[in-house]
């Protein structure tokens, strides 16, 4: 799965990312809508944020871009947001409009289960996946209780902290995925410093699903589409 | 006496009402949970808060005096006026109530770092003398455009050991740099405790910072009975985050007779956009950001305004959960004070009692100031000094246009430049 801050840095260029994923068969693309207080995030993608909300990135242009790319692309998309975007605009409306734009369904990171149950009732409703984070720190009972509500996949964070820093996933990510597996039979999709072929084949066996976040959009503001597409084909190379 | 009031305490999940909870990365979901157990612990042990009260007498210099007021109650010609002293504190503001709290937290629990995000730059402070007092290292988020404003409050910082860091991030203020510090904590929570500054965020920090802060309350109350002979008919305090007013507030909760004003940050008026009016004036709305449901100034897609006032400490996007509902359920009425009501208090209160609030502390006089002439001489009224003025210097001798002020200190820095 890769991921983009949509607006940034353009909507334009987001076309072509998207495009790029397709040709290159990424499967899972998270689409994120720009939040002004995104707490999950790291330093660049606090920076993609406020820059695609400067730009002038709201619930049009966001649900344009998904919208198209379910007409035009095969990939399936993800919401990826916070929860005021969709306290805002109502559970309901929330979910239909991504089920018009055919997106499978949701990561709000500063939701936690305990406070979902009117959103995720309606998103069952149109069989969409309310994705649930776990984490390292996370104790058995309380991935239990995570796993209880998991749907789709779940997106387990490979270390502690927000995106963007680099992890070595051989410090102790392996007992955590078999932790998160005894918790929940959905797959398991990993994430938080994913960055190269070598880290999606370190996960080859315990995860289903490799994540890769802001390394994608720092190649793309580094080397553009010539760098990005070599890339993507590097990644899909290794997991497929 | 501990400070137990079912009246300000939470509901299920850290709810005041519908405002509250916690909203946060499921990975500060355990760190969360240790430390509402650890404070549960804490206040349950009765030792705790007689630790707590005796480090703020013999340390923090409690407790504060309430002041009466003669020459400020002749010229309103009103209501008796009477000022809680929270000036007096150690560090020069209320901001040390919490944190040395929080530190007997970090100490109980065994963390060794403590880290905080500072608007004006009193929290901060208040934060680094704690962990200087207690032996914690020390780290403080402060937005880039606050360090501009509160030099001063930085350089007190660093030289008590703390290392702060300016946040580029954002409008580059308070806001920004409660993001930054939930992005730290995120990484270091287990040698790392975050002591929030103010009644915000997620549970349990509105609970304890108010459960601290309730000492300001809890004395005030027994003061005005022994001072005035009476409670207040009025109590004022201004709100940022809202922890002095939520402080001050706990202790009259239960007395239906004293009505409670929290005073918010008109800045240049309620029309002009440059405010952080939340409540008064009908502004925000509910929300859920930065870890907590509460009325937040936003656009109609959720995102946050940018806030604005004279006063560094007052321009934040949200306001205590406990706050929100006792404006909901009427227990609390709040006003707002522009910023030039706010300078013009600030000089009354200098020229006719000798008192130097802050900036933030003058917007609770400025409503005072308004209200006050129309009561009757056998009422009274408390206004919570939540902090001194000194920082402010610079601020406000530029808002008094003080030519001799910028004559000194264009000489200052010509004797740098020479």
């Amino acid at each position: 799965m890769t991921h983009l801050v949509v607006g940034y840095p353009s909507l334009d260029a987001n076309w072509s990312m998207l495009q790029a994923m397709d040709r290159a068969g990424v499967d899972l693309v998270e689409l994120q809508l720009p939040f002004s207080e995104p707490i999950a995030d790291g330093p660049s993608f606090v920076r993609a944020n406020h820059e695609a909300i400067r730009s002038g990135t709201g619930w049009r242009e966001y649900f344009d871009l998904a919208g198209r790319a379910a007409a035009e692309l095969d990939l399936t998309t993800l919401f990826m947001g916070y929860y005021n975007s969709v306290v805002q605009m109502g559970a309901a409306q929330f979910c239909e409009q991504l089920a018009k734009g055919r997106m499978s369904g949701f990561i709000v990171p500063d939701l936690p289960p305990e406070e979902g149950g009117e959103l995720y009732a309606v998103a069952r409703s149109l069989e969409l996946d309310p994705v649930q984070i776990m984490t390292p720190t996370n104790s058995r009972a309380r991935l239990q209780e995570i796993g209880r509500h998991a749907s789709g996949f779940v997106y387990c964070a490979a270390r502690t902290g927000v995106t963007g820093r680099q992890t070595d996933v051989s410090q102790g990510l392996g007992d955590f995925l078999g932790r998160c597996r005894e918790a929940t039979s959905v797959p398991l999709g990993v994430g938080f410093g994913i960055r190269t072929p070598d880290d999606i084949r370190a996960l080859r066996g315990s995860a289903e699903i490799a994540i890769v976040g802001t390394a994608g959009t720092e190649v793309w503001l580094e080397q553009g589409l010539t760098g990005y597409e070599p890339y993507l084909d590097s990644l899909v190379a290794e997991a497929t | 006496m501990a400070a137990e009031h079912a009246s300000w305490e939470p509901g299920p999940g850290g709810y005041y009402g519908e405002f509250g909870g916690s909203f946060v990365p499921e990975i500060l979901h355990e760190t969360l949970a240790e430390l509402r157990e650890a404070f549960d612990e804490a206040r349950q042990d009765p030792a705790f808060w007689g630790t707590y009260t005796d480090l703020m007498s013999g340390y923090a210099g409690r407790p504060t005096p309430v002041t009466h007021c003669p020459s400020l109650t002749r010229l309103l010609g009103g209501a008796k006026v009477y000022v809680k002293r929270e000036d007096l504190n150690h560090t020069g503001a209320h901001k040390v109530n919490n944190v040395m709290g929080q530190g007997l937290l970090a100490q109980r629990m065994g963390k060794r770092r403590v880290i905080a995000e500072t608007g004006a730059g009193q929290h901060g402070v208040a934060t680094a003398t704690m962990a200087a007092r207690l032996g914690l290292a020390c780290t403080i988020y402060m937005g880039e455009e606050d360090v501009a404003r509160q030099y001063p409050n930085v350089f007190w910082m660093r030289q008590l050991g703390a290392e702060v860091v300016a946040v580029k991030e954002g409008n580059r203020t308070l806001k920004d740099a409660i993001n930054a510090c939930l992005r730290d904590w995120a990484e270091s929570m287990h040698d790392t405790l975050y002591v929030l500054g103010t009644v915000c965020g997620p549970h349990p920090f509105p609970q304890i910072v108010t459960y601290f802060q309730s000492i300001i309350g809890q004395e005030a109350r027994g003061q005005m009975l022994e001072v005035a002979g009476q409670l207040p008919s009025r109590v004022y305090a201004c709100v940022g985050g809202g922890s002095n007013a939520s402080g001050i507030f706990t202790g009259f909760l239960d007395d239906p007779a004293t009505e409670l004003i929290g005073v918010e940050a008109g800045g240049r008026g309620p029309d002009t956009g440059l405010h952080a009016s939340r409540l008064a004036g009908g502004q925000g709305t509910s929300g859920v950001a930065q870890g907590y449901r509460t009325v937040f100034l936003q656009n109609e897609e959720g995102l946050m305004h940018d806030t604005y006032s004279v006063a560094a400490g007052l321009d934040y996007i949200g306001i205590g959960p406990l706050l929100a509902h006792l404006h909901q359920t009427g227990r609390v009425r709040f006003e707002s004070a522009t910023d030039d009501e706010v300078v013009e208090s600030l000089r009354l209160a200098m020229r006719h009692e000798g008192l130097v609030p802050a900036l933030e502390s003058a917007h609770a006089f400025a409503a005072a100031f308004r209200e006050v002439p129309d009561l009757s001489p056998q009422d009274t009224v408390l206004i919570n000094q939540s902090g001194r003025g000194d920082k402010d210097i610079f601020t406000v001798a530029d808002a008094l246009g003080d030519e001799e002020w910028r004559e000194f200190l264009r000489q200052r820095a010509a004797g740098y430049d020479a």
